[in-house]
C-alpha cells in the first residue's frame, strides 16, 4: 500500500522547477479521495479552495516566484484543525456547521510553504477514543481490512496517507491518537515534545497532554513537515523554542543505545505483536544498535493517571461549548439553564459525556485529593523514572499498541477502549517526543513499534528513526 | 472503593450541565463505576517527596504585552456562528423564571 506520491520535498521542487502542476495533484488527491470514499477516512473535501490556492500557486511560479519547501503539496487535516473558511466539526454533532474564522498556526504555516489543504479527515468525537468509532458521524474503515478499525483518535488522516489520498496529513495526539493509527495502518506518525508545535486554532481536550503532528509515508516526509510547523507561536503560550533544523537526519544506528521497556513486553501484549517487536528488535542488534532491557516500573500506571487527567482537562475544555456562542443549540429550550443542559446533552455523543463526568467526579471537592492531585504526583513519578532510563539509554522502544487493528464493534466496553493506549500513554505523561514506525505485519495488518526520546531530542528521534526505518523496511 | 448510584451520576451530570436520558443514567453508573475503580489502582503508589506534576517543559508565567493586535477578522465573520443574535450581540434564553 502506498506509494503513489514522490517524497514530499521531491513534489515540491518538482513543482517550484514546473515539471508538476499544483492543480494536477489536487486533482489528483482529489480524484483518489473520491475513489477511495467507500472507506469513509474523510469527513468533507474543500475542493474550490484547493483548486484556487493551487491555481494561484502555478501562476506565481510561472512568474518566477518561489513559493516554498512544500510547493503545491495536497495534505489533510484531522477535523479538529480550524481551516479558514472551512467546516471544522472535530467530528461532533455539537459543532456541526461550525465554520472556521480563522485558521490554526500550523495550517497558516504549512500553507505559507506553499502546501494545500485538500480535505478534513474523520476522528473520534473531540479525538475521544482509539478507533473513529466515537465519531458522531461515521467509522473510517481500516486500509488493510474494511471489517476493521483503523485506530484513532487520528484514524480518518492515518487511513488517508496509507490509502494514499495525500502524501501527508495532520493528526493530534493527547495519549497516542497519532502513533496508534499509524500502527494500525501502516503508516509514520511523529509526535513531538509537547509544545514544539502551536496549538493555535486546534481543538482543545487535555491542554497538558495535547500535541499536534504529521502522519506520513516516510521519515524524511515527516520530518519535513514538523520542521515547517515547529516552534514559539505567540497565540499558544505553550509552545517552545525550535532546536535545530529537524531535517538533517544524518547519522548511524552502530553504537546508538536503545533500551526496551520491560514493563511494555509483559502480559497482556497480543503474541503476533510480540513477535513483530521482536524481530525488529533483532534487526536493530544485527545493525550495530546496543540493545538493553530497561525497567520503568511506574509506566504501568501511565493509564490510570491518563485517564484521570485527561478528563479532568476535557470536562474543563468542553466547557465552552454551552449552546449560546457557536455550535448547535436546542431552540426548544425555555430557559438559560435549561438550554445549557439539553443543547449539551444532545449535541454530546456518549464518550465526551462519559469524559466530561469522570473529570467532573475526580476534580469535585472532597475527591480532588484522593484521585486529581494524586494522579499529578505518580505522573511526577513516571516523569522522573523516564529521566532515570534516559540516563542509561538515547531511546526507549517498544509496541504501539497490545493489538493489531481490532474488528468495528469489538471493543464495545470503554475501559477495554481505553487499554488501547496503555503502551503510548507515558510519552504525553512526561512530553517527550515518540514515533510510531512500520515494524511488519502480522496476518496481513500492519504493526507498528514506537521509539521514545527525552524532550526536545525530536530531531535525534527522527534521524534513528529514518535509520530504524531503514533497517526494517 | 467508588461506586457511584443514579442519584451521583445525576449530581455529576447537573454540575457538568448535561442532561441525560434515564437510559443513559444507567449506563453510565455502570460505566463511570468500572473506570473509577480502575483509576483507584493509583491509591497504592508510594509518592513520597514528589511534587504535582502541572507542566511538563518547565514554562513559567508566560505573558505578552496587554495590546489590542488587529487580526484583521472581520466581525461580521466572527458573528456567523451565534446560534441567535440581535444587533451584533448573542442572543441567549431567559435566565430568571
Amino acid at each position: 500500500m502506498g506509494g503513489q506520491w514522490l517524497p514530499i520535498a521531491d513534489i515540491a521542487a518538482a513543482v517550484q522547477a514546473g515539471k508538476l502542476k499544483a492543480v494536477d495533484l489536487v486533482e489528483q488527491s482529489l480524484k483518489t479521495i473520491a475513489d477511495k470514499q467507500e472507506y469513509q477516512a474523510i469527513i468533507i473535501t474543500l475542493d474550490d479552495a484547493a483548486r484556487a490556492r493551487a491555481k494561484d500557486i502555478d501562476s506565481r511560479i510561472a512568474k518566477g516566484e518561489r513559493v516554498g519547501r512544500l510547493s503545491g503539496v495536497p495534505f489533510i487535516a484531522k477535523d479538529n484543525f480550524l481551516v479558514f473558511g472551512a467546516d471544522t466539526t472535530a467530528a461532533s454533532n455539537i459543532l456541526k456547521g461550525f465554520v472556521a474564522p480563522y485558521q490554526a498556526t500550523a495550517i497558516e504555516k504549512l500553507e505559507a510553504e506553499g502546501a494545500i489543504c485538500v480535505a478534513k479527515a474523520n476522528l473520534d468525537a473531540f479525538a475521544h477514543g482509539a478507533s473513529t468509532e466515537n465519531s458522531d458521524f461515521f467509522t473510517t474503515k481500516n486500509p488493510y481490512d474494511k471489517t476493521r478499525v483503523p485506530g484513532g483518535s487520528s484514524g480518518g488522516s492515518a487511513a488517508a496517507v496509507a490509502l494514499d489520498l495525500a502524501p501527508f496529513a495532520l493528526g493530534t495526539d493527547t495519549g497516542g491518537s497519532i502513533r496508534q493509527p499509524s500502527s494500525f495502518s501502516g503508516t509514520v506518525g511523529y509526535k513531538p515534545t509537547y509544545g514544539l508545535v502551536s496549538r493555535s486554532g486546534v481543538v482543545a481536550m487535555g491542554s497538558s497532554l495535547d500535541v499536534i503532528g504529521p502522519i506520513a509515508q516516510t521519515v524524511e516526509d515527516a520530518a519535513l513537515v514538523l520542521d515547517v510547523m515547529a516552534g514559539k507561536d505567540e497565540l499558544d503560550g505553550t509552545t517552545i523554542d525550535r532546536q535545530t533544523d529537524y531535517t538533517d537526519l544524518s547519522g548511524d544506528l552502530k553504537g546508538k543505545k536503545i533500551g526496551i521497556i520491560k514493563e511494555h513486553m509483559a502480559d497482556g501484549l497480543q503474541p503476533e505483536v510480540r513477535t513483530v517487536v521482536e524481530a525488529a528488535v533483532d534487526k536493530l542488534k544485527a545493525a550495530g544498535a546496543e540493545i538493553k532491557e530497561i525497567s520503568v516500573p511506574s509506566v504501568d500506571m501511565a493509564l490510570a493517571v491518563y485517564y484521570i487527567i485527561c478528563p479532568a482537562e476535557v470536562s474543563s475544555n468542553l466547557g465552552r461549548y454551552d449552546g449560546q456562542r457557536f455550535g448547535f443549540s436546542d431552540h426548544d429550550a425555555q430557559s438559560l439553564d435549561d438550554s445549557y443542559m439539553s443543547s449539551r446533552g444532545i449535541g454530546f455523543g456518549k464518550e465526551a459525556k462519559r469524559r466530561i463526568m469522570i473529570g467532573t467526579y475526580v476534580l469535585s471537592s472532597g475527591y480532588y485529593d484522593a484521585y486529581y492531585k494524586k494522579a499529578q504526583l505518580v505522573r511526577s513519578k513516571i516523569i522522573k523514572e523516564l529521566h532515570e532510563a534516559f540516563e542509561q539509554v538515547d531511546f526507549l522502544l517498544g509496541p504501539v499498541s497490545p493489538t493489531t487493528a481490532f474488528k468495528i464493534g469489538e471493543n464495545a466496553d470503554p475501559l477495554q477502549m481505553y487499554l488501547q493506549d496503555v503502551y503510548s500513554v507515558a510519552a504525553n505523561m512526561a512530553g517527550n517526543p515518540a514515533i510510531s514506525l512500520p515494524a511488519g505485519q502480522s496476518n496481513g495488518l500492519p504493526v507498528g513499534i514506537q521509539i521514545m526520546a527525552p524532550q526536545r531530542a525530536d530531531k535525534e528521534l527522527l534521524a534513528v528513526g529514518k535509520q530504524v526505518e531503514a533497517v526494517l523496511v | 472503593m467508588a461506586k457511584l448510584t443514579r442519584e451521583d451520576v445525576l449530581k455529576l451530570a447537573r454540575l457538568a450541565r448535561l442532561k441525560l436520558s434515564d437510559e443513559e443514567i444507567d449506563e453510565y453508573s455502570t460505566e463511570l463505576t468500572s473506570i473509577l475503580q480502575y483509576v483507584e489502582q493509583l491509591q497504592a503508589v508510594d509518592v513520597s517527596g514528589l511534587e504535582p506534576t502541572n507542566q511538563v517543559t518547565g514554562l513559567t508565567n508566560v505573558t505578552r504585552d496587554d495590546v489590542v493586535k488587529d487580526y484583521g477578522y472581520a466581525p461580521a465573520e466572527l458573528l456567523k456562528n451565534l446560534p441567535d443574535q440581535q444587533d451584533s450581540q448573542i442572543k441567549v434564553k431567559r435566565m430568571l423564571g
